[in-house]
């Protein structure tokens, strides 16, 4: 379906009623703020230095609300395709209740507000990073590879890898070894947790025409590169310990998460047919929610220790 | 005159006042962001002069 037609169809199909507060909240993605809010606090609390509690604050609050007008941009460009997808289908451009003109100039208005906050409040490198992150989810994952190549979650994942750095880059005003390891982490992470999820939604990725992976090359193909890029997780995920920025706890809990990890995805690459094969993908999918969380959480908690005995 | 006509204008009524509406909110939520920012700024300047703000000698 081309996209022209999904647009008269939202057009015809759906009147535009009065948007409300929490319409214009949804638009900025909150479930994928609230990760990067998460990520961005361990880049700032693994940062060796200090920021005023203050301007950690509005660090925080800039790359919150960057990631949340990155969101409004994505669903202002996708609002075709997020119309013909179950899973998107509830947004509230799709659903009528915030136009397209709308959700593009709140996009902007924040995206700019955000990084001109960060810059001038706290510093400008972070401030950079922060409009380098909004840019590369705007307009190299969303409106470049998105629709045109199986590789867009691959590359288009440094986006959602970048919150971390820029948390490190307003305390410690630079980039460092550290903090691109943490950067590492997620953009190894993104290719295994989005296509576990694409394997049991494949055709509703099929039916919007986004060149997902087990669209365009199939299942097989899929489950041999959540093999590899699982086994590069969680080798990436071991680097905080070489480099001293994960302790004791990290470690074993990388490495037994980490395992874990492995023997999903092994799964995944096993069971290939019938409910079951769905089934072990989703649990690879939501296990990859809770690894990430895990990880940055035993590293926020030993640096936070850390400075409490200091 | 209609009874289609009489419809459709206080459909237009109804739809005038709702974009009234919607302005007027839109731009309370304006007014607050603005103001939100202001003390933002002015709190974050304060902090990044430090506490020897007011001590200057005369």
């Amino acid at each position: 379906m081309s996209g022209m037609q999904v647009n008269s169809r939202i057009e015809a199909g759906t009147p535009v009623f009065e948007s409300s507060l929490s319409d214009f909240f949804q638009l900025m993605k909150p479930r994928v703020m609230s990760l990067v809010i998460f990520t961005a606090l361990v880049g700032m609390v693994a940062a060796p230095g200090s920021l005023h509690p203050v301007l950690a604050v509005i660090a925080l609050l800039s790359i919150a609300v960057g990631a949340g007008a990155s969101g409004a941009l994505n669903m202002w460009f996708e609002a075709d395709i997020d119309a013909v997808m179950q899973r998107t289908a509830a947004r509230p451009i799709p659903r009528g209740r915030i136009t397209e003109d709308e959700a593009l100039s709140f996009g902007v208005v924040l995206a700019v507000g955000s990084v001109l906050t960060l810059g001038v409040l706290v510093n400008w490198v972070a401030g950079a990073l922060l409009a380098l992150t909004i840019g590369f989810y705007v307009f190299i994952y969303t409106m470049w590879l998105k629709r045109r190549t199986p590789q867009n979650i691959v590359i288009g994942g440094a986006a959602g890898a970048f919150p971390p750095m820029v948390g490190w880059a307003a305390v410690t005003g630079g980039v460092s070894i550290e903090s691109i390891v943490l950067f590492l982490i997620i953009f190894m992470w993104t290719p295994p947790h989005f296509w576990a999820l694409a394997l049991y939604r494949s055709r509703d990725y099929e039916r919007a025409g986004i060149p997902m992976l087990p669209v365009v090359a199939g299942d097989a193909e899929t489950r041999k590169q959540i093999i590899i890029y699982s086994v590069l997780l969680v080798a990436t995920a071991s680097a905080p310990v070489f480099i001293g920025l994960g302790g004791v706890t990290y470690a074993v809990v990388s490495t037994v998460l980490g395992a874990v990890f492995l023997w999903l995805a092994l799964r995944v690459w096993r069971v290939r047919d019938g409910r079951d094969s769905d089934r072990v993908a989703k649990q690879l999918f939501l296990f990859s929610i809770l690894y990430l969380f895990a990880l940055f959480a035993v590293l926020l908690g030993e640096h936070a220790l850390a400075a409490w005995i200091a | 005159m209609a009874v289609g006509d009489v419809m459709t204008g206080d459909n237009n009524e109804t739809q005038d006042e709702r974009d009234r509406l919607k302005q007027r909110s839109r731009s309370i939520a304006i007014a607050l962001a603005l103001l939100f920012l202001v003390v933002l700024f002015y709190v974050a300047t304060i902090v990044r002069l430090g506490p020897d703000v007011l001590n200057r000698p005369m």
